[in-house]
């Protein structure tokens, strides 16, 4: 029983963790088209960023901040500098951001060398409580508790604002958001920001539970990937319900078959590609 | 004749190497072979089909891991453990093909690299098979007909004659009418459906010939290295063969092997002075991906057309 409630509580926070990292990698996907491939490197950049502002001497939450804000700068920039050019080119879109993974990767190698480094809990998050009769670390029931607030905040952004509007009739038809005068080239600075932000914010707030190393771009990215496969491109809940649905899947698959983790999975992978290729969330046809 | 006149001079490239007095080139000369027939099964996918694959270094990895396990840990003999290599790693091709063209384009693009990274995981976590990080080694190169290809001329002049079978049969399989179907296909599928095409079923071909010739590919690398590790199934090495297939010219017979030759040159060449090529892959993937899409061969023929504007076909 003790089992069973730490490791969903462990599956939670996972969760919660992946859906920092896919709602953005599916929002951008929605709307621009774009599998943006260096999600997964912006997940960890995001958490050496904060490393090094941690060891600055600066506070946790400072180092969620600028985790966050160095990373949507970045996107910011590279989407207008590199992606703006290739508009209308899907595939050249995509290769390039892998190229950018490959060079964040490289570069994150070369700036903090290949020790895996755990960031520290912050210290009013130090410490266990009990929570249905297991002690279970405060730390993690926080980021399970920052994620539910980040996705109702999303969901609040995209449903009950005038911006949220215009992504959601972005990723509903673009087209006609355009001849509607929808500022779409702003709507995609935008949105990438925001990704990229949340990514970043991933990151550090993942560094505690998962520690950074070099790699972990590529650990986080295939289960962006499937996130998106089962949610549907774009799709809010179709990314949170994913999210959760594979932090506990793999979250178990570690904790009973430790060797065959990630073959477990790509059964709701297949799952989803035979019954419902287009997602199992996706309202119809993109 | 005019035909003719580039065959031989690609027949004495190839042979050139073989004469070299140094070890090192012939045996540069053979990873760049070796990478050549790996980018040229890509091609079928990405030139011909238009369906852009970021997992192929799985059909290379599985069958280079089988080729190692089956004669190191089975106990098979060399010759029955490399077609086995290819046969189970054709039939996974066929399996995966099924899976990852439940979809075209973006969607293509993200099973493969979803399916490629799984079995990476695999590779690295499913330690009692495949030794984990250590990888799986204690590997030679086998003496058929007494022929020792522990020699490195032996070896690349092994792997010249499958390059050059490959090379054929990929040429020949593009010009047939499949070949044409194929083509159609990733230009027109809707008008290829109309002519009774069954679309679904040439994409698979392809996807189940790709995954052959990248098997083949993956027999080679084992028998070159003696030695595998997760590292050939990593995404790297699936970007590495794209690289390679775009940079010389997607869709064109001897780009991939142009690809090849500059992409490992530039590794040898690289290695040399610095260790960061990842690094480098990423800006000359951004770089050819932004400002060079169409790749060399194809730059090169129309540079060669724009002089002769009365000879070109």
């Amino acid at each position: 029983m003790r089992f069973w409630v730490i490791q969903s509580l462990n599956g939670l926070a996972l969760g919660g963790l992946l859906f920092l990292l896919s709602s953005g990698f599916s929002l951008i996907f929605g709307l621009m088209r774009v599998a943006n491939l260096s999600h997964g490197a912006y997940f960890m950049l995001g958490a050496y960023v904060g490393l090094s502002v941690l060891n600055a001497g600066y506070g946790f939450w400072t180092a969620v901040a600028a985790g966050a804000a160095a990373i949507a700068v970045l996107g910011g920039v590279i989407e207008r500098v590199l992606l703006r050019r290739l508009a209308g080119r899907t595939f050249s879109q995509v290769l390039v951001t892998l190229g950018i993974a490959f060079i964040i990767a490289d570069s994150s190698l070369l700036l903090w060398s290949g020790d895996p480094m755990p960031l520290p809990v912050p210290r009013s998050l130090t410490g266990a409580v009990p929570v249905l009769g297991v002690f279970f670390p405060k730390y993690r029931l926080a980021v399970i508790g920052i994620s539910i607030v980040t996705a109702v905040a999303l969901w609040a952004l995209l449903e009950r604002t005038r911006l949220g509007a215009m992504i959601r009739a972005g990723v509903d038809d673009m087209e006609m958001a355009r001849a509607l005068g929808i500022p779409v080239p702003r709507l995609f600075t935008a949105v990438f920001c925001l990704g990229a932000a949340l990514a970043g914010m991933g990151g550090v707030l993942g560094g505690p539970i998962l520690s950074v190393y070099p790699g972990l771009d590529m650990d986080m990215l295939p289960l962006a990937l499937i996130v998106l496969i089962l949610g549907g491109p774009g799709s809010l809940p179709g990314a949170f319900a994913g999210s959760f649905f594979i932090g506990f899947l793999y979250t178990f698959g570690q904790a009973l078959f430790p060797q065959l983790a990630y073959v477990i999975l790509f059964l709701p992978m297949v799952a989803a590609l035979v019954l419902r290729p287009r997602g199992l969330f996706a309202a119809r046809a993109a | 004749m005019i035909r003719a006149l580039p065959i031989a001079a690609c027949c004495l490239l190839l042979l050139a190497p073989a004469l070299s007095p140094s070890d090192f080139y012939v045996n540069v000369a053979t990873q760049i072979l070796i990478a050549a027939i790996f980018a040229m099964s890509l091609n079928l996918l990405v030139g011909y089909g238009g369906l852009i694959s970021l997992g192929h270094a799985v059909y290379l990895g599985v069958s280079a891991y089988l080729t190692i396990w089956l004669v190191t840990r089975a106990g098979l003999s060399h010759f029955p453990a490399a077609l086995a290599a290819v046969a189970v790693t054709t039939a996974m091709s066929l399996l995966f093909g099924i899976l990852a063209l439940r979809a075209t384009g973006l969607g293509f693009l993200m099973i493969t690299l979803a399916l490629g990274q799984i079995l990476w995981g695999l590779a690295y976590r499913w330690v009692s098979v495949t030794g984990g990080d250590n990888g799986l080694s204690g590997f030679h190169r086998p003496r058929p007909f007494g022929i020792d290809l522990a020699a490195p001329r032996a070896f690349y002049l092994a792997t010249m004659a499958v390059f050059a079978c490959a090379f054929v049969l990929m040429a020949a399989l593009v010009r047939s009418t499949f070949g044409a179907g194929l083509q159609g296909v990733r230009d027109q599928p809707r008008r290829m459906q109309a002519l009774g095409w069954h679309v679904w079923m040439v994409r698979l071909v392809a996807f189940v010939a790709a995954g052959f010739w990248g098997a083949v590919a993956g027999v080679l690398y084992a028998y070159y290295n003696q030695f595998v590790s997760p590292h050939v199934l990593a995404l790297t090495n699936s970007a590495e063969a794209l690289l390679m297939v775009i940079a010389g010219g997607a869709g064109t017979l001897l780009g991939p092997v142009v690809g090849a030759l500059v992409v490992v040159m530039l590794k040898h060449v690289v290695s040399a002075y610095v260790t960061r090529w990842v690094l480098l892959l990423g800006l000359v993937f951004v770089a050819i991906v932004a400002f060079m899409p169409e790749g060399l061969v194809p730059g090169f023929d129309r540079l060669r057309r724009r002089r002769r504007p009365a000879g070109g076909p």
